[in-house]
């Protein structure tokens, strides 16, 4: 009974990813930089490592840099590129990105600099020619999600890239590893937690894209990341990525259906839901819909009871008291919200034991808030 | 009418909003003011699942919002 079912907060470590993490430790421990046969050999399995991850990308390995982590690779993609024009200072940007991305964006905004948030539909997809219009003279950089992180939409990234000539920062997140990264980014950010790795961040900057170091600066990762590199773990995050990818259509279809058959199933079980997000040009391994008279946190508890791990958009679940700003920009109910995501270890049995299950955790909840008849 | 949901925390101001519809007469106005940030989305989602208006937000004279509802059935 139970099952981790929030692969999209951090997929479990891919068993590529473990033997080569436990491998890279042994053999990969030394400064990449120095000039010994341990360094040498942390070269070697560092530059392997980037030629993985740009295979994958389509792009140059020196296209390629290595971050501590998802966020910092995005603040890095979004102020890297901010700072790389020297005259235009706007930044436009959909109103569901990241946090991280929100989060550069006002520190942007802080330092002087000017920022808009482009609106988006019922489904959390911005229109590409409204959202090309906003990149108007003045702006220095456009950035927009492949998918949206809470309701799994996928945005018209390539149709944006085509009509706009600013570079554009895309967070392809939660798309690498689970489905075609669209080709139309000028500066990408990605984070191995997705693909089963362990945190590694991937910030990734096109041949002739202007971009400037918005730390203060060295030598490492091309200029663009400071510090040395995590060597072993970019090895396991890059061999993890690969595996990941050899099996990834597979993975997609079954994910897929999955996903059907659980927004089918709760919007027919569970009374008064709201499910969430394009029910066709979405993400395959994830789901989000919002129950009436609910609060997510005692969803969350209710099903935490069970085994179950899922997460939450509604206030008081996470740090803050502010529901999330994703189900907010689509008018989307807020409480009562759960959002479900697999990964390559989930199995059918599970998804029948959530959706056994669901159904009276939230009559739980329901009864005990008094909402019964209403 | 006007329900007072200061400090009930989401869901609690939609289901006070469902417990008191159906004391106002169809196309009146009920008003719930709450300090919730969240009861804002909520409310209006609330109307749209329930097939009643949404008739705006209004400022109750302490600051804190007030949302209109228009009973429709």
């Amino acid at each position: 009974m139970g099952a981790y079912l929030d692969a999209a907060a951090g997929a479990p470590l891919h068993p590529v990813a473990r033997e080569a993490l436990l491998a890279a430790l042994d053999d990969g421990w030394a400064d990449p930089d120095r000039l010994y046969g341990a360094s040498r050999r942390a070269r070697l399995l560092l530059d392997a490592a980037r030629e993985a991850v740009a295979e994958v990308l389509g792009t140059a390995p020196d296209t390629i840099s290595f971050a501590a982590n998802g966020t910092q690779a995005l603040h890095a993609a979004v102020a890297g590129t901010l700072a790389g024009d020297r005259r235009a200072a706007g930044l436009v940007h959909s109103a569901v990105e990241h946090s991280a991305v929100l989060h550069a964006a006002e520190a942007h905004v802080a330092a002087g600099g000017v920022a808009a948030a482009v609106g988006v539909d019922r489904v959390a997809r911005v229109d590409a020619d409204e959202f090309a219009a906003a990149c108007t003279a003045g702006v220095a950089a456009a950035a927009l999600q492949a998918a949206n992180h809470e309701v799994g939409t996928l945005q018209p990234v390539d149709e944006v890239a085509g009509r706009i000539a600013v570079p554009l920062v895309v967070d392809a997140t939660h798309v690498l590893g689970h489905t075609d990264v669209p080709a139309g980014w000028s500066v990408l950010a990605a984070d191995a937690r997705m693909w089963g790795g362990p945190d590694v961040g991937v910030l990734a900057v096109r041949e002739r894209t202007r971009w400037r170091s918005p730390f203060p600066s060295d030598e490492r990762e091309f200029g663009r990341v400071p510090g040395v590199p995590n060597v072993p773990a970019v090895v396991a995050a890059a061999a993890s990525l690969r595996a990941v990818e050899a099996e990834r259509r597979e993975l997609a279809q079954r994910h897929r259906a999955w996903i059907a058959r659980i927004r089918d199933t709760v919007a027919r079980t569970v009374p008064d839901v709201e499910v969430l997000g394009d029910p066709d040009g979405r993400l395959p391994h994830l789901v989000t819909f919002s129950c009436l008279y609910a609060d997510g946190e005692a969803l969350l508890t209710g099903l935490d009871r069970r085994a179950f791990a899922v997460s939450s958009g509604s206030s008081c679940t996470a740090s803050t008291l502010e529901p999330s700003h994703v189900l907010v920009a689509i008018g989307a109910l807020t409480s009562g919200n759960l959002r479900v995501s697999l990964h390559r270890g989930t199995t059918e049995a599970e998804i029948d034991e959530f959706l056994a299950a669901l159904p009276d955790v939230v009559a739980e909840v329901r009864a005990e808030l008094g909402a019964a008849g209403l | 009418m006007i329900l007072d949901c200061r400090g009930r925390r989401c869901p609690l101001p939609i289901l006070d909003l469902a417990r008191h519809i159906g004391e106002v007469s169809v196309g009146e106005l009920i008003t719930v003011e709450a300090d919730d940030p969240a009861a804002r989305p909520d409310i209006a989602a609330w109307c749209r699942m329930r097939g009643h208006e949404y008739a705006g937000e209004v400022t109750a004279d302490d600051g804190t919002p007030a949302y209109r509802v228009r009973r429709l059935h």
